[in-house]
């Protein structure tokens, strides 16, 4: 059984990842703002069933990403793409161009040239599941197993999302890289 | 990864994982998540074939980029307001020892 008094203690120091992860989920200031705090409420109230021992930063993700879903989602009253359209593996990469007979010097090029902005409104076009699975795999860190239990979904739907997730991800950064004329609109072909 | 364009795959007899196979485990690879035996088969197939070896660079390079790239930094208004909330919140739970606290 956790002690409340210990609660702010050891759990602040997360707060600029889940105030991260918010921003992503509602995809603006404000509602991440009151996104995080109810997070903190709750989980303060709830600190009394958290076990000593486990994974504070999991648990705290969990109250997030419920609130999130059951708050803030329904809030929008507005349908849910509830699914990511199916994109090749190795999208991004198969689409850049030899630069100067060198391959590496163009990923390279490609990889150095996105934005903050860009990686961010990237992430924030997915459809929520595959967000939420993509976030907490890629900018969190999290296993399949604590994402799974993070989300309350199946571990092979949890793969499915983070792979489907990151390959229309590639998609999108793909396209920003095409704006800068530094990969082509298909597939390279062969030199 | 052979018929991608990038360049042969020079997979020999060691290599048991063909490109294809190769590229559709990547993302578990990288992510740590395969079996060990299953691990071992597609580093050994990394080792021997460049095009794949490169492509999953890439993709580890991308996944550093996206991690780096996507993070916010904290208003100092919500660390107060948050702290705040939970000071209220175990007052009206708890208001003696709420007293005590920082």
């Amino acid at each position: 059984m956790a002690d409340r008094a210990a609660f702010a203690e050891l759990a602040m120091e997360h707060m600029p990842a889940l105030y991260t992860a918010a921003l992503r989920m509602t995809r603006n200031a404000a509602d991440a703002e009151d996104l995080v705090q109810e997070t903190y409420l709750k989980a303060y109230r709830g600190f009394g069933s958290f076990s000593e021992g486990t994974n504070l930063k999991a648990w705290l993700y969990r109250i997030l990403t419920n609130t999130y879903i059951n708050a803030y989602r329904a809030a929008k009253r507005r349908p849910e793409v509830s699914d990511v359209e199916d994109v090749e593996d190795l999208y991004l990469y198969h689409r850049i161009a030899p630069e100067d007979g060198s391959t590496r010097s163009a990923e390279e090029e490609v990889l150095a040239g996105f934005t903050d902005d860009e990686v961010k409104a990237a992430i924030e076009a997915l459809p929520d599941a595959f967000r939420i699975a993509v976030l907490l795999a890629d900018v969190e860190g999290f296993s399949y197993k604590e994402i799974a239990e993070i989300t309350d979904v199946p571990i092979g739907t949890v793969m499915s999302r983070i792979h489907r997730g990151r390959r229309a991800l590639e998609k999108t950064l793909a396209g920003f890289a095409q704006e800068r004329g530094l990969v082509g609109a298909g597939p390279v072909a062969a030199p | 990864m052979g018929d991608d364009g990038r360049g042969r795959c020079g997979g020999g007899e060691v290599a048991h994982v063909g490109c294809q196979e190769a590229v559709r485990q990547l993302y578990v690879y990288l992510d740590g998540e395969l079996t060990e035996e299953r691990r071992v088969q597609i580093a050994v197939h990394l080792d021997e074939c460049g095009p794949c070896a490169d492509a999953a660079g890439f993709e580890a390079e991308l996944r550093a980029v996206v991690s780096s790239r996507c993070k916010d930094r904290v208003p100092d208004s919500l660390i107060a307001r948050v702290a705040a909330a939970i000071a209220a919140e175990a007052e009206l739970s708890d208001p003696g020892r709420a007293m005590d606290a920082p």
